[in-house]
């Protein structure tokens, strides 16, 4: 270690200004800050500081998503082996069973899943770095996350460019113009995802893309899924209960059934013990809550993550999701409030996204009200708009874009009430 | 009629290495300054010249933009130097101690029989008066307005910092005529804050023609800021004076005995320092006659004040001109590897108020901490932090926030008035992304100041 430190340091002039190598100084800085804490001492006020920086801080929240991204890996490779398993019988047909075929189902995830993190990573440090270069500073460390978090709200099979241009869109467009970490006004991996949502919508939407090599699949069955499998998530079946075609697990109902079967049918095809262990089909990080909470108990063990948002997001997701069922004008607002917190990316998005404390309110009031109401929007969405089935994405974007309106209100009282004091005194 | 006030929030940074409650004479100082930069905004204008006899008690220089405000020398002895930074900038007068203690006797005074303005002058004309701070701005009082309240803090509750009963034990007379000197500034109050937790000697207690109020829980409850904050807040446009207790007993002791008497009790505090006891010394003293060899080793940071408001001055260094407090810690200069004492190693070295480290649940052992920054600087991206260890009513990341985009409005509905550099120290401990908050809040005072004031 002492030899790694001597070579390190002794480069140093090198880099520094007037240096030889002094172009190439953010990199450097990088990486010998990532190996070593400088040897920076404090110059003006306090002489002494809390031994936290935002490298532990942010390696936390990487920390966090580590049970997340091992059950998405896993999930990953057992949806594409349980729709083979209708493909191919005979072959597969013991693969429809949650825990056969771990091995294969391990590997088959790994090579869908590592490769999108690998890209997500490499554009967007490139870009970052790129940015370090113009303004001559290292990498800070925000990227670390959003290069986890993009993977994670992905479905599987999107196509690697497609991470790359989406990463890259919302490292400049959503960060950088900005001015880098700290700064950016709405998240940055849900900018990435929304990019994609809205410019490639048939890769992120839909019944084909939710697990891994269905398009393969179709075309090997003759331009048909095989009888039996579906492609659809349980948001995607939650949303057409409202249309003229109801469908569950692939199964059309009649429209003329009645909220009670319609629900009754849905919960039979997605058990909600299922989707907390997150044996169901989506994005990769999203399906299992108990993963989620893992990481959840961890960032608030840390302090890193707000309980206060993460709270307020279920408890505004809970109360919308029952005035819902109070209104009851349909099957989809009849369905089980409790649904909303364990389907789809809502506590994904509470635990991770709605979290990001640069794009979340920033005071402690603002931020039980934006939870709160970011949690409900996501509710309202998902039930009042069926074109789009997963509302978490845009109700924390649109909170994001909120959260300082959230923040004026709160300092507005704060700045009456410290009035008050006078006039009474 | 007293109050008591318990705090939730602040924090209490537990250090190795407090002064055991001994007091010992230092050596007398071969040297002593006084030094500009002690008091904020200061330009002095120095009446004598490089070589010429000074006694105690005599004008060594004024302020140039409020000619009344004088500054005296603390010894009888030679001006020897004056040390000069840029601009020629002064920053240190240097006076070399002589043995003839030569002082400048004036008559004695009660100060009960004597009007405001006559308690006015004396202080203005005898050095007395830069011991009166103000708030706002957090600076010498400006002599012309009068405030509404005095307050005076007879603890302090920063890392390491000397016990005030202890020091003022005995002094209980001086200190009441100090108290007399500096009721006639106010037609408020003089407010004493006592810890709510402690046991405040009777020098304190039995204080009369003063409010005593109570205040318990963790740093900053000690900050004089905090304590006006929660018993008589500032408003724009008022005033509050503030002194330490021990520079009360110095106004104390002037009208008793008709000469300034700068003598003052510090303690000798911090890891890297043995024989860590309280010292008997004088304003300015250069510190190598307070800390002689004491120093366990040599890369050290020998602060004048507490580890996170006090000034680095260096072990030949002079001790400031509030300060009853040296910390001597370990310097940091070291580079940590990343999984052994950076920012991935499991960390039981380090002392954080986060609970990223295993450290949190020990929050009662004491530790040796150094001067790193333990990080690097980056923009603000944890929020709430700040808000922990600032018991006011004030948002601090939106104050601080206003006063990096330096708009005006917003620093004063936010609360500026209400603070100084010092009551923001715990925020720029605790702060991810080590921003240097007090100077921030400086630059929102000193703004407010040119603007507003």
């Amino acid at each position: 270690m002492k030899a790694l430190k001597k070579v390190i340091h002794n480069l140093d002039p090198k880099f520094e200004k007037g240096g030889k190598w002094e172009k190439a100084y953010p990199l450097y800085e990088t990486l010998s800050t990532f190996l070593f804490t400088p040897k920076h001492v404090t110059k003006k006020g306090a002489h002494i500081r809390d031994g936290v920086d935002l490298k532990r801080t942010m390696f936390m929240v990487v920390l966090a998503l580590i049970p997340a991204l091992l059950f998405g890996i896993y999930n990953t490779g057992h949806w594409h082996y349980e729709l083979m398993s209708h493909l191919n019988p005979e072959e597969y047909g013991a693969y429809s069973d949650y825990l056969v075929g771990f091995g294969d189902k391990v590997i088959y995830g790994l090579l869908q899943v590592l490769p999108l993190i690998i890209v997500s990573y490499a554009v967007g440090l490139a870009v970052e770095f790129i940015f370090g270069f113009i303004r001559g500073h290292g990498l800070h460390e925000g990227f670390l996350v959003s290069g986890m978090l993009i993977p994670l709200t992905m479905p599987a099979d999107v196509p690697l460019w497609m991470v790359g241009v989406a990463t890259a869109f919302a490292v400049v467009i959503g960060k950088e113009v900005f001015g880098g970490t700290g700064m950016n006004i709405v998240n940055i991996a849900l900018t990435a995802r929304a990019f994609l949502f809205f410019a490639y919508p048939t890769a992120m939407s839909g019944d084909k893309v939710w697990k891994s090599g269905t398009n393969e699949v179709i075309a090997d069955n003759g331009g048909t899924l095989p009888d039996g499998a579906s492609g659809a998530t349980a948001l995607g079946d939650m949303a057409s209960l409202v249309g003229d075609a109801p469908v569950v697990a692939g199964e059309v109902l009649s429209s003329e059934a009645g909220s009670a079967e319609l629900i009754q049918k849905f919960e039979n095809a997605y058990d909600p013990l299922h989707a907390i262990i997150g044996m169901i089909p989506g994005s990769i990080g999203e399906t299992s809550i108990i993963a989620i909470l893992l990481g959840a108990a961890l960032l608030l063990y840390t302090g890193v993550a707000s309980w206060r948002i993460i709270l307020s997001f279920f408890a505004g997701g809970l109360v919308f999701g029952l005035l819902m069922n109070l209104i009851g004008a349909n099957a989809y607002m009849d369905m089980p409030a409790w649904y909303h917190l364990i389907l789809g990316g809502f506590a994904f998005g509470a635990v991770f996204m709605a979290t990001d404390p640069v794009t979340a309110a920033q005071t402690q009031y603002g931020k039980l009200w934006y939870g709160f109401l970011g949690g409900g929007l996501a509710v309202l969405i998902r039930v009042l708009n069926p074109a789009y089935p997963e509302g978490v994405m845009l109700a924390i974007l649109f909170m994001n874009i909120m959260a300082p309106l959230i923040d004026h209100y709160v300092v507005q009282v704060n700045i009456s009430r410290r009035k008050k004091r006078f006039k009474t005194a | 009629m007293s109050k008591a006030v318990k705090l939730k929030k602040g924090l209490d940074i537990k250090l190795v290495g407090e002064a055991d409650q001994v007091k010992v004479d230092s050596k007398t100082p071969s040297v002593v300054a006084l030094k500009p930069s002690d008091f904020h905004g200061l330009v002095p204008k120095v009446i004598l010249k490089e070589g010429e006899k000074v006694k105690r008690g005599e004008v060594v220089f004024y302020d140039k933009y409020n000619k009344d405000v004088k500054f005296v020398s603390p010894v009888s002895g030679t001006l020897s130097e004056i040390v000069r930074g840029d601009k020629r900038r002064i920053l240190e007068v240097r006076i070399v101690v002589d043995a003839n203690d030569e002082v400048v006797q004036k008559e004695a005074v009660d100060p009960s029989s004597i009007s405001k303005e006559e308690v006015k002058q004396i202080l203005l004309e005898n050095g007395l008066w830069p011991f009166i701070k103000q708030r706002p701005l957090d600076k010498i009082a400006d002599p012309s307005v009068s405030p509404k309240a005095i307050f005076i803090s007879a603890f302090d509750s920063a890392p390491l910092a000397p016990d005030y009963d202890f020091i003022l034990r005995d002094q209980d007379q001086h200190f009441q005529h100090g108290l007399n000197a500096l009721s006639k500034l106010t037609e408020g109050d003089v407010n004493i804050t006592v810890n709510g937790n402690g046991a405040p000697d009777k020098a304190f207690l039995n204080a009369k023609n003063v409010t005593i109020n109570k205040i318990s829980g963790k740093h900053p409850a000690g900050n004089v800021g905090t304590q006006i904050h929660h018993f008589n807040p500032i408003d724009k446009g008022e005033f509050v004076f503030t002194v330490n207790p021990q520079d009360v007993i110095t106004i104390g002791k002037f009208f008793a005995e008709g000469k300034y008497d700068p003598s003052r009790i510090v303690a000798l505090t911090g890891s890297e320092v043995e024989n860590r006891k309280y010292y008997k010394t004088i304003i300015g003293a250069r510190l190598d006659s307070v800390i002689g060899d004491s120093l366990t080793q040599d890369n050290v940071r020998v602060i004048s004040g507490n580890a996170l408001t006090g000034t680095a001055v260096g072990k030949d260094g002079f001790l400031g001109f509030y300060d009853a407090h040296i910390t001597v810690l370990p310097e940091g200069d070291q580079y940590k590897f990343f999984l052994t004492e950076g920012w991935l190693s499991p960390g039981f070295d380090k002392y954080s108020s986060h609970r990223l480290f295993p450290t949190w649940l020990m929050p009662k052992k004491k530790r040796r901490l150094d001067t790193n920054l333990n990080g690097e600087e980056r923009g603000f991206v944890v929020t709430g932090e700040l808000d922990k260890v600032l018991p006011f009513d004030i948002l601090p990341l939106q104050l601080i926030k206003a006063i990096m985009v330096n708009d005006i409005d917003a620093m004063e509905q936010l609360g500026i008035y209400e603070i100084a550099p010092e009551d923001f120290a715990l925020c720029e401990y605790v702060c991810t992304s080590k921003i240097a908050i007090q100077e921030k809040v400086r630059e929102g005072l000193d703004v407010i100041e040119e603007e507003c004031m």
